[in-house]
């Protein structure tokens, strides 16, 4: 039996963080009363005309630039026409054969996605069913999108996620969306087909409609690998169709065939200009670029001698390495390696157990530069600025304040350590034996003994030295 | 003084010089309305509450001195498919019955800022979709100079408002020769400016790539100074131009001397009407006489002119009217399910021309058919704009007949989609290569029927066409005759009972004489 090998691209639908919509002037706002930002453009009136919003145009060119696509002199606008309650036009304005973007890629992991193409439009409106009657909310429609189309490049479910991953990640960290795949910034459909192992020719594809989180981009790709396998697998053959994936069921539903498909009648807008894109206004977005991801990490291998691993976690979001370059800076660039501990560890612990959002924590770098201070300073332990470092965290409390609140300072002074070294010896006197007979080993036990006595307090390496001593060497 | 009977620029000086005001003159207007439209025809709805207001507004504004623009007062009339707000707005569909807008288009709104009286929405075939009004879903407009004929289209209703001297000034649209053409068949001043110069804001979209606001009046003056009222860059039309708005008065009266003009071969076709080509054949020898140097160019695409606009009209139509589907605005024909609702909606909305046109262009656009004809016919158009650009190399004006035959009677074409399309043959390429346009009276037919001349200019050059105009006007004033609004004599004389008598003095010079009578 043929071993079949998935074959999948993603296009991904990215709200675009602009204040009004693409066409007129109403506000883009989540979660406004039904209807109530409109006006005649939005509500497709009779008369009514678009004027472009160039801010659309600038996030393209911003993700365009970033992901290395060729920024098209010349883009044409295009009604794309069918009919539905949601689409107060009967056409949706987009770009269709000369879109603002060609090619690019996106990094995932070791592997590079190639793009199609980025192009620009306007999003619909939202149909709420229920009762009697549907209802149409058209806050949504004139809302500006791009529209992300990758190369079908993918091979797994898993490689699919790990995609729409990156490239939200890349979107969030340029700006241009928020990313919120909850409230529908960033939606995608999918476009999935098997063929023999080792064979070029792609198979029959199925689209997968509007999959709203990273867990049904896996879920959805996964049952549609299993439904058209036990298809092949029965001899029978697979029906171009578009699906609808369910997450209630787990399953892919059809929604229409190849025969029932639109015609979409695609024609150039008339009522829009092209856009016309010249290398000035290319290089003035290209100036205020920031650092990318990948070009960040590399950059911490080098300068700060991180991890592979640490960089990659730290240039996970550009708020988490915009605190990471503060923080380095605060600590005068003496403690880069054990900032990078702190965010790439415990907060990267924090955050998967749930107990902490990177894009709502609440110190700032130099609170964390200054925890680090304390620990190189001697005047906490580790342990205890591990607890410093969640209170500081959930509440954006000073280290400082937290330290003598809990009473973390730990013990430096020699008389104390002394006298709890001595109770240790006495109270141990077989342990000291076999040390004095050679078991050097036995030490970790007797400074336990007395980092117990400081309850924990104890500045270990004092508390070593002075055992040592003690025990004479 | 028989304020029915002066000129757009003379009412507009005779306000200025404090000799009339406009509460007069908008009471002569709306009662020459309504003895006359029961005939006519051309109105779809006055708004005589709002129109007296808005004069008496006006007349406080003028006797403190504060006149808005030369238009301040001057009553004038809107074709039913610019937007108005608060006033409904049908596009004469009954797919749009009822429907009253919460904003006023721009062209509509600079009207209102100048100060203007809008007494009224004029008729219209159906979504500018037609050459002879009979289109429209509330019955035919006629002509005053013959009730029996059609005023042309679409923009009948303005045009034949001011044939018959309801107001003396209006605005059509002008998608395919929807204001030249009904000008020339109406006996008025029609202009079409060139594409992007007046904004498209609120007017009901036919044809987005071709369509355009434009005056009607009794003279090319008033038709300059309604230009002048409603051009210029609109931050809500991409399309609109920015280069700035000369005044369109100024150069009117420099006469022809020094102009040169082309005569386009390929417009004098088999088939025109000889009362028409001698018309026009005279007017251009009037235009050498009077200074200009005249020569025969040629425009060679002319010829596919209809094909393309055809193709490209339809398929912008079919795509701009989609969102009268039932659901926002306008009829609702309930029905068992969404789909069923659209086609009984749109199947009951719209009449048998705009249907045709939508399925026209659905067709051209469909998947496989769009390079066949959607892109051919683009490509083609390029052709005709650079026929035009090569021949404005060489000459500043080109006149042409507007149309091959004067009016034609109610209902001889309406069965016969394709002879109806060809009365747009002249005014068609100006709409698609985007250029100025204008339509004045040049003569009559021995029938008593007004020809047009049109005069087609450089893009944006609207200046030269209307001195052009002018230049031909103030010599032969064809214009300054009016109609009698009577069926022809074999048809049993005068339907208007009073005209002939009485103060408004109606129809007195107007039944096939020298035509040089009138007032100005």
């Amino acid at each position: 039996m043929a071993i079949y090998e998935p074959v999948i691209g993603l296009e991904v639908h990215c709200q675009v963080s602009t204040v009004s919509k693409i066409f007129c002037g109403c506000s883009t706002a989540f979660g406004a009363a039904p209807n109530a930002q409109t006006c005649p453009v939005c509500l497709g009136l009779p008369g009514a005309l678009p004027v472009l919003n160039e801010k659309v145009v600038e996030f393209a060119l911003r993700a365009g630039l970033a992901l290395g696509c060729k920024i098209n002199p010349r883009s044409v606008w295009s009604r794309k026409n069918y009919f539905y309650p949601d689409l107060p036009k009967g056409y949706q304005i987009s770009q269709y054969d000369q879109p603002i973007c060609l090619g690019g890629a996106v990094p995932v992991g070791a592997k590079s996605i190639a793009l199609t193409r980025i192009h620009m439009e306007e999003d619909a409106g939202k149909n709420i069913h229920g009762g009697a009657a549907s209802l149409v909310d058209l806050n949504r429609a004139g809302v500006p999108l791009l529209e992300i189309v990758g190369e079908p490049d993918l091979r797994s479910a898993e490689e699919a996620a790990n995609y729409l991953r990156a490239l939200r990640g890349v979107l969030v960290w340029l700006g241009i969306t928020d990313g919120n795949m909850e409230e529908g910034s960033l939606r995608c459909d999918a476009n999935v087909s098997l063929r023999p192992a080792g064979t070029e020719k792609f198979g029959t594809r199925c689209e997968l409609k509007n999959i709203n989180s990273f867990r049904n981009v896996r879920l959805a790709i996964e049952s549609e690998i299993v439904r058209q396998t036990a298809l092949l697998e029965a001899g029978e053959r697979i029906v171009q169709q578009t699906r609808q994936f369910d997450a209630a069921t787990g399953q892919t539903k059809p929604m229409r065939s190849k025969e029932e498909a639109h015609d979409y009648r695609y024609f150039p807008e008339p009522d829009l200009p092209p856009v016309l894109i010249d290398t000035e206004w290319i290089e003035r977005v290209r100036a205020t670029l920031p650092e990318l991801p990948g070009a960040r990490a590399a950059r911490y291998e080098k300068e700060h001698a991180l991890s592979a691993y640490d960089a990659s976690q730290l240039t996970q979001s550009r708020r988490l390495a915009d605190l990471f370059d503060a923080a380095v800076v605060a600590s005068s660039g003496k403690s880069a390696k054990k900032i990078a501990n702190w965010l790439a560890g415990e907060l990267a612990r924090m955050v998967n157990a749930g107990e902490a959002d990177v894009e709502a924590l609440k110190f700032t770098p130099a609170q964390l530069a200054a925890l680090q201070g304390a620990v190189d300073g001697g005047a906490i332990s580790l342990g205890a600025a591990k607890e410093v470092f969640g209170e500081m965290a959930k509440t954006g409390t000073a280290p400082e304040a937290i330290i003598s609140a809990r009473g973390l300072t730990q013990v430096s002074d020699r008389g104390p350590i002394e006298v709890a070294c001595d109770k240790a010896i006495a109270a141990n006197p077989a342990e000291v034996e076999k040390y004095r007979g050679g078991k050097k080993g036995v030490i970790g036990f007797l400074v336990g003994q007395v980092m117990k006595e400081l309850a924990g307090r104890g500045n270990p390496q004092i508390v070593n030295q002075v055992m040592r001593e003690k025990l004479g060497g | 003084m028989d304020v029915t009977q002066l000129s757009l620029s003379a009412l507009s000086d005779a306000l200025s010089r404090g000799e009339v005001s406009s509460r007069e003159i908008t009471d002569a207007s709306l009662s020459r309305i309504e003895k006359t439209d029961g005939n006519v025809h051309a109105f779809l709805r006055v708004t005589a509450d709002a129109a007296r207001h808005a004069a008496r507004a006006s007349d406080e504004r003028r006797a403190q001195k504060r006149a808005l623009s030369p238009l301040d007062g001057v009553p004038l009339a809107l074709k039913d498919l610019l937007i108005t707000e608060g006033v409904e707005t049908t596009a004469a569909s009954r797919i749009l019955e009822g429907w009253i807008p919460p904003y006023d288009g721009t062209a509509v709104a600079k009207l209102k800022a100048a100060g203007a009286v809008l007494v009224g929405k004029t008729n219209l075939d159906e979504f500018a979709m037609g050459s002879s009004t009979e289109h429209s879903a509330y019955g035919p407009t006629k002509n005053p100079w013959d009730l029996s004929r059609t005023p042309g289209g679409s923009s009948g209703g303005s045009a034949a408002s001011v044939a018959a001297r309801q107001v003396t000034g209006s605005l059509g649209t002008d998608t395919g020769g929807s204001i030249r053409q009904p000008a020339a068949l109406c006996g008025v001043v029609g202009m079409k400016p060139t594409y992007g110069r007046v904004s498209r804001y609120g007017v009901v979209a036919f044809a987005s790539s071709l369509d355009q606001i434009g005056p009607f009046a009794t003279d090319v003056r008033g038709a300059a100074l309604l230009l002048g009222a409603i051009a210029g860059h609109d931050a809500h039309d991409a399309t609109s131009s920015d280069l700035p708005v000369p005044d369109f008065t100024a150069d009117l009266e420099r006469g022809l001397s020094g102009l040169r003009l082309g005569v386009p071969k390929e417009y004098f076709v088999a088939g025109m009407d000889p009362e028409v080509e001698r018309a026009v054949r005279e007017a251009i020898d009037a235009c050498q006489r009077l200074g200009a140097t005249v020569r025969e160019v040629s425009l060679p695409h002319t010829g596919y002119g209809i094909d393309v606009y055809y193709l490209v009209a339809t398929a912008e139509a079919s795509s701009n009217l989609a969102r009268f589907d039932g659901v926002r605005f306008g009829l609702r024909e309930p029905a068992e399910n969404l789909v069923a609702q659209y086609r009984a909606t749109r199947g009951k909305g719209f009449g048998d021309e705009v249907k045709r046109r939508i399925m026209l262009g659905t067709y051209a656009l469909s998947a496989g058919y769009y390079d066949a004809y959607y892109g051919t016919a683009q490509k083609v158009r390029t052709l005709i704009r650079n026929d035009f650009e090569k021949t404005f190399a060489e000459v500043d004006a080109i006149l042409t007949p507007t149309t091959p035959t004067a009016a034609f009677k109610l209902g001889e074409k309406l069965d016969d989609p394709l002879t109806m399309y060809l009365s747009d043959v002249f005014t068609l390429p100006c709409n698609l290569a985007g250029l100025p346009g204008l339509s004045l009276p040049c003569g009559f037919t021995k029938s008593g029927l007004p020809i047009g001349l049109q005069i087609l200019g450089r893009p944006f050059d609207e200046t030269t066409v209307l001195r052009v105009a002018r230049g031909y006007e103030r010599e032969f004033e064809w214009g300054s005759r009016t109609p009698t609004l009577t069926l022809p004599r074999e048809g049993g004389g005068n339907l208007f009972g009073g005209v002939g008598s009485g103060k408004i003095g109606f129809g007195g010079d107007g039944s096939g004489g020298d035509g040089t009578g009138g007032v100005n």
